[in-house]
């Protein structure tokens, strides 16, 4: 498998008045060709950072640090401004969580869709039209020709973030960053939108960064997870790996918090994790999740690793043998 | 569209009824009008003989509709002063009062937006505080003295623009700068305000993820719902600049229908007053009228309402 994307130590950091945010503290990940990758953590982990910082559209305070991001065999860090806007909206798409306020409610649908096309491709109003055309189509778009005149207002939020969708896919991305498409919309359309990510991804090939809170999500369209804490991917693997064994005890928290179809009972009350997420303000020394964890040691007060626990399954705990016996113990 | 028009229509028709029936109302406000048309030395006789002139002697509702009937057919009856038909007094003086008008918001807007787009774009940054500072000041000048120190530096220190008259172009530079720059402020900082918004909002940044130019992502995609406020603004900003005209037409003494106004009220020349005011404030409902529909063009969520 072709590697698309592959991010070494990226860091994402904002002046604030009480100190330094670090938003995002040295994450390394990639994504193939043809692969989903989930991001997944709880809001204000600093998920939608990461996204933004991959597009290089960070808010303007914010300051991006990484060793490496290649994309497409580009050095995405050596290309200036310049070229990130050349690949922006064209080798490399974003769909955000906001469907409802992410498009221009002066200008019409068909009108926003063309305009990257027309840019990045340099072709005639009317392949653009053709290209939009078909791929509202494929969105599942009833009536599509018709609807390139309406405006935003117009349209549902499931029918605006398809159209967001289509719009990603003008060009025929390499990359496409969802960022918790489905967070603002009901549930049945939620299932829907996955679906068509899902569809859309295996037929143009494309390497996916999926990004959610909801471990649901996770199960259902993931080939590969990243759990995500305070700014840190703190496990991450095969999403068959994550899912039997989850190694991290914050992971493991986490799953006991969705509800799992015939073992949760009706009713039953589901896991929380107790504690808060620590700030982010200044550096952090040792492990962000110790003054949560019912596992913690003294020693995890000290700088810990990312290391690997079994093929494809990476953990940053100092205590993840110790955990993995004691998990693998309470689940015989 | 066509429905929002209708109704943006009715509207202006009858907040032009309002407005007729203050202007005329404004007659008798300052007591008996043929008491004060008959001067001083006048008798009883006299003024019998005015009331039955000028139509006095009817009832007020009467001599309203009368007055109204001729006012939508641009008949104003006879300045008092002048005896001559008001109409032509206007439609002389009206080419002067409107050339200052559009000077004076073309001068607003052109310095007023390039200032708050920069303003908006550099926040905080000397260009913003600067244009701060303009608004300021702005506010704070009364527009008489503002005028009075253009002509003291332009007209008498540095004598290259005249002071008074309104016979070739450079009579208008200086009022144009005046009147205009009252306005800035208010443009300058919506532009600033709605832009700063709009810079980012959820859209813009779909527009940047797009890949597009800088100046792209600017002007298509924030500056043009950045400046639907100014729109409507700028109307309401005319009718003041027709007001304001009264007084900056008087201190340069350029003939237009604001100096008009300003004769004719120390004249007690009131057909011509109201005429001007009426004619004023009409002028200046149509101008509401068509942001609003300039609006409803530039900002698609408004037509259906
Ligand atoms: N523009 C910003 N200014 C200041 N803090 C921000 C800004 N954007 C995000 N943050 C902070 O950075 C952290 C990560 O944010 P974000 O990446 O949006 O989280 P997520 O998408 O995982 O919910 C949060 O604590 C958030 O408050
Ligand atoms: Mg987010």
């Amino acid at each position: 498998m072709t590697t698309t994307l592959s991010v070494e130590n990226l860091r994402v950091s904002i002046p604030l008045s009480a100190g330094v945010l670090h938003a995002v503290r040295g994450i390394s990940f990639e994504v193939a060709k043809g692969e989903t990758l989930c991001l997944v953590g709880e809001s204000g982990c600093g998920k939608s950072l990461t996204s933004l910082a991959l597009m290089n559209l960070l808010p303007s305070r914010a300051k991006r640090d990484a060793d490496r991001i290649e994309f497409d065999g580009t050095d995405l860090l050596g290309v200036g401004e310049r070229g990130m806007a050349r690949m922006r909206g064209n080798s490399m798409a974003m769909i955000f969580q906001e469907p409802m306020t992410s498009l221009n409610p002066a200008y019409t649908i068909g009108n926003q869709l063309e305009e990257g096309i027309r840019l990045h491709k340099g072709v005639s109003a009317r392949e653009a039209r053709e290209r939009a055309v078909y791929l509202l189509e494929k969105v599942g778009i009833t009536a599509a020709a018709s609807r390139l005149t309406q405006y935003p207002h117009q349209l549902s939020g499931g029918l605006r973030q398809r159209v967001m969708i289509a719009m990603a896919l003008m060009c025929g991305p390499d990359l496409l960053i969802c960022d918790e498409p489905t967070t603002a919309l009901d549930v049945t359309i939620q299932a829907q939108i996955l679906h068509l990510i899902k569809d859309l991804q295996r037929e143009f090939d494309m390497a996916v960064i999926l990004i959610t809170h909801d471990l649901g999500v996770v199960a259902r369209v993931a080939d590969r997870v990243a759990v995500m804490y305070a700014g840190e991917i703190i496990e991450s693997g095969d999403v068959a790996e994550i899912f039997s064994r989850p190694t991290h005890p914050y992971t493991q928290g986490l799953l006991n918090c969705i509800p799992v179809p015939g073992k949760t009972r009706h009713g039953e009350r589901l896991g929380t994790i107790p504690g808060i997420v620590p700030s982010m303000i200044g550096e952090m020394a040792g492990c962000a999740f110790a003054n949560r964890c019912s596992y913690a040691q003294d020693i995890c007060q000290q700088h810990v690793e990312t290391h690997t626990v079994a093929p494809n399954h990476a953990v940053r705990c100092v205590r993840a043998e110790q955990v993995r016996t004691v998990a693998a113990g309470s689940l015989a | 569209m066509l429905i929002y028009t209708a109704k943006r229509i009715l509207l202006a028709i009858l907040v032009s009824l309002t407005v007729s029936a203050l202007v005329f109302s404004l007659l008798y406000l300052s007591g008996d009008p043929a008491t004060a048309l008959a001067g001083e030395r006048a008798n009883e006789a006299d003024i019998l003989a005015i009331k039955a002139a000028y139509g006095f002697d009817q009832p007020v509702y009467v001599q309203y509709f009368k007055w109204l009937a001729g006012a939508v057919q641009g008949e104003f009856g006879n300045s008092v002063y002048f005896r001559l038909p008001v109409i032509d007094l206007i439609t002389e003086r009206l080419p002067v009062t409107m050339t200052l008008g559009v000077c004076a918001m073309a001068f607003a807007l052109l310095l007023s937006i390039p200032l708050g787009v920069l303003a908006a774009m550099y926040p905080n940054s000397l260009i913003d505080r600067a244009a701060l500072l303009l608004a300021v000041l702005g506010q704070a000048l009364p527009s008489f003295w503002f005028a009075l120190m253009l002509i003291v530096v332009f007209a008498y220190w540095f004598p290259i623009l005249p002071a008074s008259g309104s016979d070739s172009w450079e009579h208008f530079v200086l009022p144009t700068i005046v009147l205009g720059y009252y306005a800035t402020p208010a443009f300058m900082r919506l532009t600033r305000t709605g832009l700063l918004d709009v810079l980012s909002s959820d859209y813009v940044r779909t527009a940047r993820a797009k890949g597009l130019r800088p100046a792209k992502v600017l002007f298509k995609h924030a500056l043009r719902n950045a400046i639907i406020p100014v729109v409507s603004l700028a109307a309401v900003q005319f009718g003041f600049m027709l007001t304001g005209s009264i007084i900056i037409e008087t201190v340069f003494a350029l003939h237009g229908a604001g100096f008009l106004a300003w004769e004719s009220i120390s004249r007690s020349d009131f057909p011509t007053v109201q005429a001007v005011l009426l004619l004023f404030s009409w002028f200046y409902i149509i101008l509401t009228f068509l942001a609003d529909l300039l609006n409803a063009w530039l900002n698609p969520r408004i037509r259906v309402a």
